[in-house]
């Protein structure tokens, strides 16, 4: 039988070599046709978890402990198949926004292409050490992304996030460390029921709150925040893209992956209700500053931080006693990471050509951009449909399922955040279109855009919307792994 | 106490000095400094823990390595950003939140 698991990560690791060596700007083809293979290998994949399960792959032959094992479920497949759905629209738009403005493309196609072996390799991981390997792959990639831009601002940018970021992998690699230290093995499958069976000594427990706290670093919730805004929101629109909708989550989805799997027997639910809480708080103060934007990119940035905190909502839901409860809890909470990818990719596709053809990020000019530009508003507006979590989106489905388990379980805080930011991402994504609807103010000229930059955005922003209606699968691929 | 005690102290120190220089200090040169402390001061543990009664344990030091390639090349991408934020705005600090 044909294993795509190891063509996964080897083969964007060959293309982002190959694209390197054909220098500055150059390799986006080579972007391209890597990602229809790689996205033919993953549905062959997810298809493969689907109908056997979940199963581990020993590299080269060689198993653990002395070798390096891969483990795929149908979480994997999920995210998998997610970042590969959302990169393959994002290379047409780079393509054609490069061609448009050169500024930044630099090495941008060998680091994207790199960014993607690191998170294939991440999500595919079996072992605390591969994780923090590949995790540090990602960060230098995507901070290299960000700088590529060249400027003062970008850079600064980029300085803070790689500081950010590096502080979180070693507050990582300190919980390996202790961990090995404590039970001399790093895998996770060796570890899970060694911590459930052994008693938590203190070590352990200082372990869990170190790669927390890494973790929670790297995914930018609330109070962590303060990095992402500047770097996402200065970098080139399908860079922010790309780090907005898939490299964040993938942090999160590591959370997730040691929440249940390794600190199941740790978890209290003070923990889990504090997590909520700072959820809670990303939710309402991401939107109010999001609100508050002069900038649009700055406006879809913080838009990102809110809608992180809608995913922590998931782990006090996952506590409640109520089995039925939970497990919606879950759904939902994966279904908010698959929309959101969606959504954000396109909303940052859709700001970048409207900053393009306005010629400055000021969300003041946009007006009678509705007349210019319909096609991109109308992906701009429809990402906004499933941010604010209106019926069929994917957001729709993923706060109902969020809210449901909340009132299923009696726990009515959660369900008014909810529902309060979801009326704050209707102020703010209100906000840029009322401007839009204005008429033009007289002597402003739009430049002119390629039609082809238009339409990844509303790509993303459909398969979003119309994700409410394929749930189903994607939620019984969570399950089958 | 033990051998292996002791560096697994130490690196917990060094850990702490190098988390805390990260975070406060403003010099850009000083943060990276403090990361590479930070990171020496995880590879402590990690090879004062991983010892068995006193036998070295291979698997450890293997990660050391690999960690050490890893903190190489942050340091390297570190001080490559610092250079051009200098050639920018003339300054080794980050400026002030905008």
């Amino acid at each position: 039988m044909f294993d795509p698991i190891p063509w996964l990560i080897l083969l964007p690791l060959a293309w982002g070599c190959l694209a390197f060596l054909a220098g500055v700007g150059r390799g986006g083809r080579l972007a391209f046709a890597g990602l229809i293979i790689q996205l033919a290998l993953t549905i062959v994949l997810a298809r493969q978890i689907a109908m056997e399960g979940a199963r581990h792959y020993a590299v080269g032959g060689w198993g653990a402990p002395l070798g390096i094992d891969l483990y795929v479920d149908g979480l994997t497949g999920v995210m998998l198949l997610l970042i590969h759905v959302v990169t393959l629209p994002l290379v047409v738009y780079a393509r054609a926004y490069f061609s448009c403005q050169a500024e930044g493309v630099g090495y941008f196609w060998p680091l994207t292409l790199f960014l993607l072996a690191a998170m294939n390799a991440l999500f595919m991981s079996a072992d605390i050490f591969n994780i923090y390997v590949t995790l540090e792959l990602l960060s230098l990639a995507a901070v290299g992304l960000v700088a590529a831009a060249g400027s003062a601002g970008p850079i600064a940018a980029a300085v803070r996030y790689l500081l950010v970021t590096l502080l979180g992998s070693g507050a990582y690699l300190m919980g390996v460390a202790l961990l090995y230290g404590t039970y001399g093995s790093v895998s996770l499958t060796v570890l899970g029921p060694l911590l459930a069976a052994t008693e938590i000594s203190a070590a352990v427990f200082l372990a869990a709150m170190l790669m927390l706290t890494g973790l929670l670093l790297k995914t930018a919730l609330f109070p962590f925040h303060f990095w992402l805004p500047p770097a996402h929101g200065s970098a080139p629109a399908p860079v922010s893209a790309l780090l907005s909708a898939l490299v964040i989550k993938a942090s999160f989805y590591l959370i997730l992956r040691l929440w249940f799997d390794l600190f199941a027997p740790l978890v209290t639910i003070p923990v889990a209700q504090l997590l909520g809480g700072l959820g809670a708080a990303a939710i309402l103060w991401g939107s109010v500053l999001a609100f508050m934007q002069v900038r649009l990119k700055m406006l879809v940035a913080y838009s990102t931080v809110a809608q992180i905190g809608y995913l922590f909502l998931l782990f006090p839901l996952m506590m409640l006693p109520i089995p039925e409860a939970a497990e919606s809890a879950l759904q939902g909470g994966m279904m908010q990471l698959v929309a959101h990818a969606l959504a954000k990719a396109a909303m940052f596709a859709a700001a970048g050509v409207m900053v393009l053809s306005a010629g400055k990020d000021d969300i003041a000019l946009l007006s009678g951009m509705s007349s210019h530009l319909p096609l991109t508003l109308f992906a701009f507006a429809l990402a906004g449909v499933t941010l604010m979590g209106l019926p069929p989106s994917g957001g729709f489905i993923a706060k109902w399922l969020l809210i449901s388990s909340a009132v299923n379980g009696g726990q009515w805080g959660w369900v008014a955040v909810m529902i309060l930011g979801g009326l704050l991402s209707a102020a703010y994504v209100f906000k840029v279109l009322c401007q839009a609807f204005l008429p033009p103010v007289a002597g402003v000229k739009f430049k002119p855009v390629r039609r082809v930059l238009e339409w990844p955005a509303f790509l993303l922003a459909l398969i979003s919307l119309l994700l409410g209606f394929r749930s189903g699968e994607i939620l019984s691929l969570l399950g089958g792994g | 106490m033990s051998s292996a005690l002791i560096y697994a102290c130490t690196g917990a120190a060094l850990f702490v000095f190098g988390v805390t220089g990260l975070i406060l200090l403003s010099h850009l040169l000083r943060k990276i400094l403090a990361f590479n402390i930070m990171g020496s001061g995880i590879f402590l543990v990690l090879v004062g823990l991983g010892q068995r009664s006193g036998t070295p344990d291979p698997i450890p030091q293997a990660m050391v390595l690999t960690g050490i390639v890893v903190a190489v090349a942050a340091t390297g991408l570190a001080l490559a950003l610092v250079r051009r934020l200098l050639h920018f705005t003339g300054e080794i600090r980050l400026p002030e939140e905008p």
